[in-house]
């Protein structure tokens, strides 16, 4: 065992470093820093510049256009990226879908759905969730009736993720409304979101944003070749996807660039005559997040390292990655937003133009925005009941 | 970077895994605490046997050649069972420092009798105002003839009455908190002036007040150069730090499993308490603490063995005594308050582990004393 990085691994880390330095656009790049709302067309963009130098899906295997990156490669791209202030690569297609297909599809869905998910030509949202169904997932309620080769779906997603600029949506359904285990009769579906009976309307969040959206279906027509793995078996899958998109809500890089901005801001911004990096009060807590930060970063790379040497999707206790990553998030906002003191006060919505000063203004919505962290993909409560049961036994 | 582990690694922690679970249980361990001298010599001839005496050490001393990495298995399975003998003052702290600083007269003299489970070794440093800072020395070693002559007290030298010898830190020049300024000298335990008010710790190891009353020691006792004790000492620290992190990830699973097993096993209401809820979250959090700590653990070993600076092993080391200090308290205490009534008992082992663990997060530093030296560092 060895935590320093070996000389390859540094070269590698320069090379992405130089990349991103030169082919990150400057206007994207502003963007982020000043955590404005990015479009379809940015998050696209960016999307489509790493297709191009083959980069966008380092996970995935090398037939589908992976880059065949070890896990410590992965990182320091992951981590580059993070320093970078590269708009975030939109998890859906990437990092949901595309591991579900590749594990559950058919040859033809692969080839149809993949490519397309590479190169950023088509943007994918998640239909989980519906008002009645939070936590409790299973108890799911929109419906797809089987009618000849088409299935007809029924009812209500909400909470769906950047819904109004996707194109495509993967839907846990209910097949079967008669089994004994709720489990067993809900599908997962693939929903072209121009079919007609599709109404998107957006939930405007605290901050002002738009990024979450209800999703009506009123009699959608879906062919049943986009039915994912077998008719009533979507449970299966999306416990699989889970573990992905578990693994990923830990954002280790994204943290990193926070934190040093957060430093960097702390270090300039005065308290009493002295930088407020200084104040053993805003210090110790800002010391404890990056802490916790360091650890979160190694148990990260210690479960890719058990996924290579195991050959197994992510287990259960990835839930604790989804825990700490997102209590990290949260507690970064929170002190970024104290930092600026009495300035946290003007609220400016996040695509308005203001005279207030970009980065202050930006902060106090963005830790009223990221109370989200802790609820969506599995509240932080039900992640505890997961690792309870099938971790710990109880 | 990689996370694996050499057959080696893995061999050591295990069999020593298994050695205390046959010889070393919970009310073996509490005769040897309950002996006059608080530890167990059979115990360590057979450490010193398994070659884990000899881990640390150069293999032109008859050691091992190893490192803080080779050691963190055996450093876990001596946490999970409180081992008390002093394993990690006698090899990871006051070993380190003779043979980092000795001359090969020195090593040669010490070093193989350490291997040999012949002889203990012990780091007589802490003062009474010193708290954690390493640099407060106020204990004075004056120039006698060829020789020093060594007057002041030392405080808490862990397992100084089972050594043969105690490395002892002593100012030659400066002020009392002047990193510059510091002399190690190897001084005999039985050597005159050298008197030990040994006690039992809370956490049941045995340590010692050592006055050094008029200590006449010869020029063959200074360790390393006159004056230039300080980085030396920093670093043993930070060695004995990293492995001490690997120390109490074995002590939080210990707790962690005893409380596990209590909530599947109490009933109340007609139910196991394992089912409530409230119960099971607080479990998690245990379970969560312990592996954000072995990240600390394989950081901070990682770091003591080769780090890319001076600064980035110390701000490693602090970061992860931060954590780990931290999820001390948090398992020790849920695990009694899991265990309710029967958790603040002397019969059940949880609350030793709860005495183990609350004197690891103090040992070389609190969260607070790294704290500030992780946010010196930048």
């Amino acid at each position: 065992m060895d935590l320093n990085y070996s000389k390859e691994e540094l070269a590698f880390r320069d090379e992405v470093r130089g990349w991103l330095k030169e082919n990150l656009p400057a206007d994207l790049r502003d963007k982020v820093a000043g955590h404005k709302e990015l479009g379809r067309e940015d998050l696209l963009r960016w999307h489509r510049i790493l297709a191009k130098k083959g980069w966008v899906a380092p996970a995935w295997p090398k037939e589908w256009g992976g880059p065949g990156w070890n896990i410590v490669q992965r990182f320091l791209f992951e981590e580059e990226c993070g320093y970078a202030g590269t708009p975030p690569l939109i998890p859906f297609g990437l990092t949901m879908c595309a591991p579900v297909l590749m594990h559950f599809g058919t040859e033809e869905q692969k080839k149809k759905f993949l490519p397309p998910i590479y190169n950023g030509d088509v943007f994918w949202c998640q239909g989980y969730s519906e008002p009645g169904s939070g936590s409790d997932l299973a108890s799911l309620k929109t419906k797809a009736v089987r009618e000849g080769d088409h299935y007809i779906v029924n009812g209500q997603k909400i909470w769906t993720t950047l819904g109004h600029f996707a194109d495509w949506i993967f839907c846990l359904v209910r097949t079967d409304s008669g089994v004994a285990k709720r489990q067993d009769g809900i599908s997962f579906l693939l929903i072209d979101m121009k079919t007609p009976g599709i109404t998107v309307r957006p939930l405007i969040l605290m901050d002002g944003g738009h990024e979450v959206n209800e999703v009506f279906f009123d009699n959608v027509k879906v062919p049943v070749e986009n039915l994912v793995f077998e008719e009533g078996k979507g449970w299966t899958v999306a416990k699989y996807l889970l573990g992905f998109e578990r693994l990923n809500t830990g954002r280790v890089g994204a943290s990193k660039r926070e934190l040093a901005n957060l430093k960097a801001f702390a270090a300039k911004q005065m308290n009493n005559g002295k930088p407020l990096l200084e104040d053993p009060r805003f210090r110790d807590k800002l010391s404890r997040v990056e802490v916790e930060l360091m650890a979160l970063e190694i148990t990260n790379l210690r479960f890719l390292d058990t996924m290579r040497r195991t050959k197994q999707p992510p287990g259960a206790d990835v839930s604790m990655l989804k825990i700490k990553g997102t209590e990290i998030q949260q507690s970064l906002t929170e002190l970024a937003m104290q930092a600026v003191g009495p300035l946290a006060q003007p609220f400016k919505p996040t695509n308005g133009s203001s005279d207030f000063d970009d980065y202050t203004a930006g902060l106090a919505p963005r830790y009223c925005n990221y109370r989200k962290t802790t609820i969506y993909a599995g509240s932080n409560e039900i992640q505890r009941n997961i690792i309870a049961k099938m971790t710990l036994g109880l | 970077m990689n996370f694996d582990q050499t057959e080696e690694q893995q061999l050591l922690g295990d069999s020593l895994r298994k050695f205390l679970a046959r010889d070393y249980d919970f009310e073996r361990r509490k005769k040897i605490v309950a002996s006059a001298t608080g530890w167990s010599e059979p115990v360590w001839a057979t450490f010193a046997e398994m070659g884990l005496t000899s881990l640390p050490f150069a293999t032109d001393l008859g050691g091992f050649g190893g490192g803080a990495v080779d050691m963190m298995g055996v450093m876990e399975a001596i946490g999970e069972a409180m081992v008390v003998e002093p394993y990690l003052p006698t090899v990871g702290l006051a070993g380190r420092l003779v043979e980092r600083t000795g001359s090969e007269a020195q090593k040669k003299a010490m070093i193989p009798d350490v291997i040999a489970g012949r002889t203990r070794l012990a780091f007589a440093h802490i003062e009474r105002e010193a708290r954690y800072n390493a640099a407060q020395v106020a204990t004075k070693a004056k120039k006698a003839g060829t020789g020093w002559t060594l007057h002041g007290e030392k405080c808490v030298a862990l397992g100084a009455a089972a050594a043969s010898h105690l490395v002892v830190s002593a100012r030659t020049a400066g002020k009392p908190a002047n990193a510059a300024g510091i002399s190690l000298f190897l001084v005999e335990r039985e050597a005159p002036g050298v008197v030990l008010k040994e006690y039992r710790t809370l956490d049941e190891q045995r340590a010692a007040d050592v006055l050094l009353d008029g200590v006449k020691v010869g020029a063959g006792a200074l360790l390393g150069d006159e004056g230039h004790g300080y980085d030396a000492i920093e670093e043993a620290l930070d060695f004995a730090t990293a492995l001490l992190c690997s120390e109490a990830v074995g002590a939080m699973k210990s707790a962690n499993d005893a409380t596990l097993e209590y909530l599947k096993t109490r009933k109340q209401f007609g139910v196991p308490i394992g089912t409530f809820q409230a119960l099971q979250h607080r479990m998690v959090d245990m379970f969560v603490a312990l592996e954000q700590s072995r990240s600390m653990a394989c950081l901070a070993a990682s770091k003591a063995d080769g780090a890319t600076s001076q600064s980035d092993r110390m701000r490693s080391i602090s970061a992860a005594k931060i954590r780990i200090a931290d999820a001390c308290r948090l398992v020790s205490q849920e695990a009694v308050q899991l265990h309710g009534g029967m958790g603040m008992t002397e019969e059940l082992k949880v609350s030793h582990t709860f005495r183990r663990l609350t004197m690891i997060a103090q040992q070389f530093g609190d969260a607070d004393h790294h704290l500030e030296r992780f946010a010196a560092l930048g």
